[in-house]
């Protein structure tokens, strides 16, 4: 609280640009040691918002005005709030709060370690057993003839990055283990990360071997002969380089580098070139730009999204995780990934190619079993990557985003094989920064074990899975043939676009006005009430005249009322001279009861506190209404772009759509 | 009138045929006079039957072995001919492209020369329409859905105020008008003729929507042939006057630049001035149009069919072909339109230069954003016919070749692709407000370009009057609505919705119509699958619902 220099700041106007708000509210904003909170002054609605310092990338204050002065918020989940303060001495109280409080020092100082939730203690050692990496090796295969569980790192006195419990070849003795945990960055010396039981062939993940121009290593060659070994009847294994080559060679100036051929038996290089951190970085702000585009013309959007490179990027992605999955489903070829530490891009690859080989990983559990593995125990550095605690910028860099934004696109190719939809996706994104929950803290296995992550916190699964059914997809069909087994997308460049959900809230919450997906499960969830209804009244029919009874066809008519009220059409233009109407003028919108996930805002609400969030989800049903007229005020945007015609002295003017 | 003297070889067997998403086949090629047929030797069931209409360039390349097999083998062949073989790729106006790989020479040049010559006849009692019979169907069968005189009877808000002329009834006052239009019950026909000749294509302001929400009307027309001198038509004014009499105002939107319409002036065209239409406020909106639509399609087919693996070469070329920058802007002034009439209150008129191309195009969609009932199946196919075909576009000019042809260009545009595309747009923003499937909009796409049915042919009611179209040919739209063929055209998403419609038009909600440009990729096929499953969903609760 020490940081707090004014907690309340009265009359303070919020506008939530991310929402495509042009009209800005007028409220209170208090300063918690968690969260900002701004709660609007009109009295019918009283709408809250609230920010969780964590949740906040940037704050900007702009020069005073007559009006007052300007704060931006840009948050992690890219949602941008402008604040406008009438003191400038407040704005600069909490400018100045804001900036230290949204850059912890201390792991103590975040949410999920400060916040001491009202919940027994079994509840929370529970939550951690949530998801057990051991059961999904064992679904998976292993341990078996071929694979086994090594202690050799049981203390992480091998590698401090890697997890206590490992599989490794059978035939790797442990001196062979120390020995190839020397000759790679890091200690992170070759391991199972996915076992293929269908062709027997495995996809193992280390770092890069410190080979400099000439060095070799017997065990490490011997390490990577076992791992052919274990798959049994191959003659080769392929080690992907998922760098681009260049920068492969020139780690070698350094004293690492990539496998020579010539060394190793029976390997066969491939480089990726997936391009490092920093590229990934610029590259994301760069589309987050795109999306902050206020009203852009098509050329201005599709200039801006290739000039950022990010599909490309996403693309190259997905062409790695396409390799390692045709050559293990395919070739029935082990697969060893690397790229410089091997816990970056390493971790897409794997991932996505695990995503592609086995189904288990497109349902809910299995994706969060998948990131728990590929990323929680593989030493994934999220506390460095996603900025958690203030530190070195360029140490920052949307690694997961794009693993979750490649599981996105999959799901646009194949949107019948995934039980998740892209609430989920987005609602991991969004835990991932912001440090609500334990899971995702710190940059490994060992590090967590020492911030006695398991008694301060809670782990983000079981809560995720309680809300599961926010998060299916109702068109998921395991049993279509084109969701079974191995998953074989498209790569074209044209199968490719912008994840306007995340990239863009704006959008999110305007067009489309209707999904058919919200349609279908509150079509779904009416069949099992009406099939439940069935049987009860054939129950009690059965109970009371002690016979069955032969059922009349009768036409029930649909009941769209409950459904119609979340897939209607945008309001009428009932305010058309005011861009932006209040709900309270449509009386249609109020009264509005179901909500699904993508408005439920996770980075808002408080875990546990069920009353707050239920207030919320009501706010942000307000909100996706009011949206709907925002969604016209584009039309306006976009036709004043034509420069030329605003010349034309007989052009008219205060019509919503000549004015820019 | 005869084919046979165009057909030199009907038959070729051990034809391999290559066509998208499936394995390469042998069999027995057949040339007739409208059609390619083919049949599968293996498999007796499949059968490939392309409507030679359909075909819009053929690519040859003919590779004589003889040498060949004069270097390495010294066994005299004793048919040395038919070591020659060839291959035709064949691309079709609906995108996709097969490969017919053909033995003998000279066979395959029969072959090419054949399709070449067939697909381009241009005579229109020769085309397959006038020979098509459907065995469920009978020439007495009534035709079309709608017309302007269907309209008017079953508006009868329109009556006090606005009558149905029967002026052009022999075509002779605007040939490319249907011989009973709607205009102002205020104006004689005499007035109208005079309005007519100061009216580019004779094309005179009428009325083609009515909201019933507030009395508002939306007409169009040609440009008014003010020239350079600025000239006047009383007429033309007083019937621009009566239309929105008891209002304060009313829109012309103008499809062009402030900049065209000006330099339109210099050739006898121009636009309404403040002067002389002081009630009327211009709202000008640079649509393109003509070839360089055209060329965007082409361009857009041509990134389309790119193998390159490279993101930025795709977006670029994309971005290049401006088609989504088209689709963009046609939605946006439809949008413009629509907020004319039901926001703002007042009546609109639209017009280009022609009137038969953009001020269809947007007259078209603003009716979808608008009115509930275009957004039926059938209401769909009625505003198509009223607003496209009875209107007055010039189908046969503007879709007589598609994105592959190298013939010169000359009045192709795919001003009707453009206005699928918008709808596919609209159907995707909002996939319960429209009663009809994609496949609906997919089967247009193709039907326009090339048919059996006699509903795209000609480009005016003048000219099909003449040529007896609706005695002598089918009609697709009642063809669409048979119950056999209904299913598949109809969403099963779909709820009633009497709202507005408010497409967004910024970049990011508007997509690529993969259905058509990808069709013929596994991409597509992906997604068809999930339309069927959607559909077997709906029905599974359906039953549901009535058990």
């Amino acid at each position: 609280m020490e940081h707090i220099r004014t907690p309340k700041v009265e009359n303070v106007r919020l506008l939530d640009r991310s929402k495509g708000q042009r009209k800005a509210t007028i409220g209170t904003l208090y300063l918690s040691a968690t969260h900002s909170m701004f709660i609007e002054n009109n009295p019918e609605t009283r709408k809250e918002t609230w920010v969780l310092h964590s949740m906040v990338s940037s704050v900007e204050r702009l020069p005073a005005t007559p009006a007052g002065s300007q704060l931006i918020l840009r948050c992690k989940d890219f949602r941008i709030f402008q604040l406008l303060i009438q003191q400038e001495k407040d704005c600069c109280d909490v400018h100045t709060s804001l900036l230290r409080l949204s850059r912890p020092e201390k792991y103590s100082e975040l949410y999920c370690l400060s916040f001491n939730p009202n919940i027994n203690k079994e509840e929370r050692q529970e939550s951690w057993n949530f998801i057990d990496l051991m059961a999904d090796y064992k679904r998976m295969g292993v341990p078996n003839n071929l694979w086994v569980a090594s202690a050799a790192n049981s203390e992480y006195q091998i590698c401090e990055t890697y997890p206590s419990e490992l599989f490794i070849p059978k035939s790797a003795t442990s001196s062979v283990i120390v020995g190839s945990s020397r000759f790679r960055s890091r200690g992170r010396f070759p391991a199972l990360s996915y076992f293929h039981q269908d062709t027997l062939a495995a996809v193992c993940r280390c770092s890069q071997p410190l080979s400099g121009f000439s060095g070799r290593c017997q065990e490490d060659e011997m390490m990577l002969q076992a791992v052919m070994k274990s798959n049994p009847g191959s003659t080769y294994i392929y080690v992907v380089d998922t760098r681009p080559k260049l920068n492969a060679m020139a780690n070698r100036a350094a004293g690492k580098g990539y496998e020579n051929e010539d060394h190793y038996n029976n390997i066969k290089l491939h480089f990726i070139g997936i391009e490092n951190i920093h590229v990934m970085r610029n590259s994301q702000q760069k589309i987050i730009d795109v999306g902050e585009m206020r009203s852009p013309s098509m050329t201005d959007f599709l200039w801006g999204l290739e000039n950022s490179g990010w599909l490309k990027h996403i693309k190259a992605i997905l062409d790695a995780g396409v390799f390692i999955a045709k050559a293990v489903a395919d070739e029935g070829v082990s697969v060893l990934v690397h790229c410089s530490d091997g816990w970056d891009r390493t971790a897409q690859a794997c991932s996505v190619a695990s995503v592609l080989l086995d189904p288990f990983y497109r349902t809910i559990k299995g994706m969060m079993v998948l990131i728990e593995r590929d990323w929680v125990s593989f030493g994934h550095k999220f506390s460095h990557r996603y900025a958690h605690l203030d530190g070195d910028p360029k140490e920052v860099s949307p690694v997961i985003d794009q693993f979750l934004e490649c599981v996105w696109q999959l799901s646009q190719q194949f949107p019948c094989a995934f039980e998740f939809n892209e609430c989920f996706l987005i609602a991991i994104h969004t835990h991932v920064y912001s440090c609500h929950f334990g899971t995702f803290l710190g940059n490994c296995q060992k590090e967590r074990k020492e911030m006695r992550l398991h008694e301060r916190s809670h782990s983000v699964w079981p809560q995720l899975w309680k809300d599961r059914a926010d998060f299916t997809n109702p068109l998921y069909k395991a049993e279509l043939s084109q969701c079974q087994g191995v998953l074989r997308p498209n790569t074209t460049p044209y199968c490719f676009k912008m994840w306007k959900g995340l990239y863009n809230h704006v959008e999110r919450s305007t067009p489309p006005c209707q999904s058919p997906a919200d349609f279908l499960s509150a079509m779904r969830e009416e069949s099992q009430q009406l099939e439940k209804e069935l049987t009860n009244h054939q129950e009690r029919i059965t109970a009371l005249t002690g016979k069955p009874i032969i059922w009349e066809k009768v036409e029930v008519k649909r009941r769209t009322r409950h459904i119609q009220q979340r897939h209607r059409g945008p309001d009428p233009p009932s305010t058309y001279a005011i861009p932006v109407s209040g709900p309270a003028q449509d009386p249609r919108s109020t009264g509005s009861n179901n909500q699904n996930a993508k408005g439920k805002d996770y980075a808002l609400t408080l875990p546990l506190d069920q009353s707050v969030q239920v207030k919320h989800i009501k706010t942000d049903d307000f909100f996706n209404y009011s949206d709907l007229e925002s969604g016209v005020g584009d039309l306006s945007s976009r036709s004043s772009s034509a420069g030329e015609e605003g010349k034309d002295p007989e052009m008219i003017d205060g019509l919503a759509f000549t004015t820019a | 009138m005869e084919f046979s003297e165009h057909i030199k070889t009907a038959n070729v067997e051990d034809v391999v045929l290559q066509q998208p998403l499936h394995p390469p086949s042998k069999g027995t090629l057949c040339i007739t006079g409208h059609h390619l047929l083919f049949s599968d030797r293996e498999d007796s069931g499949r059968q490939v039957l392309l409507l030679l209409r359909n075909i819009d360039a053929v690519e040859k390349s003919v590779e004589n072995l003889l040498t060949y097999f004069g270097l390495f083998s010294n066994a005299g062949r004793s048919d040395r001919a038919t070591e020659s073989s060839g291959t035709i790729i064949i691309k079709c106006k609906d995108l996709r492209v097969i490969q017919l790989d053909i033995p003998g020479m000279e066979q395959c040049l029969n072959i090419a020369q054949s399709i070449e010559t067939l697909s381009c006849l241009d005579c229109v009692v020769e085309m397959y329409p006038f020979f098509y019979r459907p065995p469920d169907a009978s020439l007495k069968d009534q035709w079309g859905l709608s017309s302007s005189e269907r309209y008017y009877t079953e508006m009868e808000e329109l009556h006090e105020r606005w009558r149905l002329t029967t002026v052009n009834q022999d075509y002779s006052v605007c040939p490319s008008y249907p011989p009973a239009v709607i205009v102002p019950r205020a104006l004689g026909d005499d007035a109208i003729k005079k309005v007519a000749k100061f009216r580019q294509g004779r094309r005179f302001p009428v009325l083609c929507y009515y909201h019933r929400k507030n009395g508002m009307v939306i007409l169009r027309s040609g440009q008014p042939l003010t020239g350079a001198n600025r000239k006047r038509c009383i007429e033309d004014e007083l019937l621009l006057q009566t239309v929105i009499e008891g209002s304060d105002k009313g829109y012309i939107i103008d499809t062009r630049s402030a900049q065209q319409a000006q330099q339109a002036r210099m050739l006898g065209g121009g636009f309404e001035s403040k002067s002389s239409y002081s009630q009327w406020k211009r709202l000008h909106r640079h649509m393109e149009r003509g070839k360089p639509l055209q060329e965007s399609l082409i361009k857009l087919v041509e990134a389309c069919g790119d193998k390159s693996p490279s993101m930025d070469r795709w977006l670029s070329k994309l971005e290049n072909s401006k088609w989504l920058s088209h689709v963009q802007t046609a939605l946006s002034t439809a949008g413009l339109l629509a907020e004319c009439v039901e926001r703002d209150g007042h009546s609109v008129l639209v017009h280009g230069s022609e009137g038969t191309d953009s001020t269809l195009l947007i007259s078209t969609l603003a009716q979808l954003i608008m009115d509930p009932s275009c957004r039926t199946l059938e209401g769909f196919l009625r505003l198509l016919e009223r607003e496209f075909v009875e209107a007055g576009h010039p189908f046969q000019q503007r879709c007589s070749h598609s994105a592959f042809s190298h013939a010169r260009l000359q009045q192709e545009c795919p001003v009707f692709l453009l206005l699928l595309d918008c709808v596919w747009q609209l159907w995707c923003q909002f996939p319960l407000a429209l009663g009809f499937s994609e496949a609906l909009l997919l089967r247009l796409a193709t039907e326009a370009y090339a048919s059996d049915y006699g509903t795209f042919l000609c480009n005016s009611d003048k000219e099909r009057c003449a040529l007896q179209v609706k005695e002598k040919t089918h009609c697709l739209f009642r063809a669409l609505l048979k119950p056999r063929e209904r299913e598949q055209y109809t969403n099963p998403l779909y709820e009633p919705n009497e709202l507005a419609i408010w497409p967004s038009v910024h970049p990011q909600s508007l997509q690529l119509w993969k259905g058509f440009f990808l069709r013929w990729t596994s991409q597509t096929h992906h997604l068809e699958l999930v339309q069927e499953e959607i559909r077997n969903m709906v029905i599974e609760w359906g039953k549901l619902a009535l058990t």
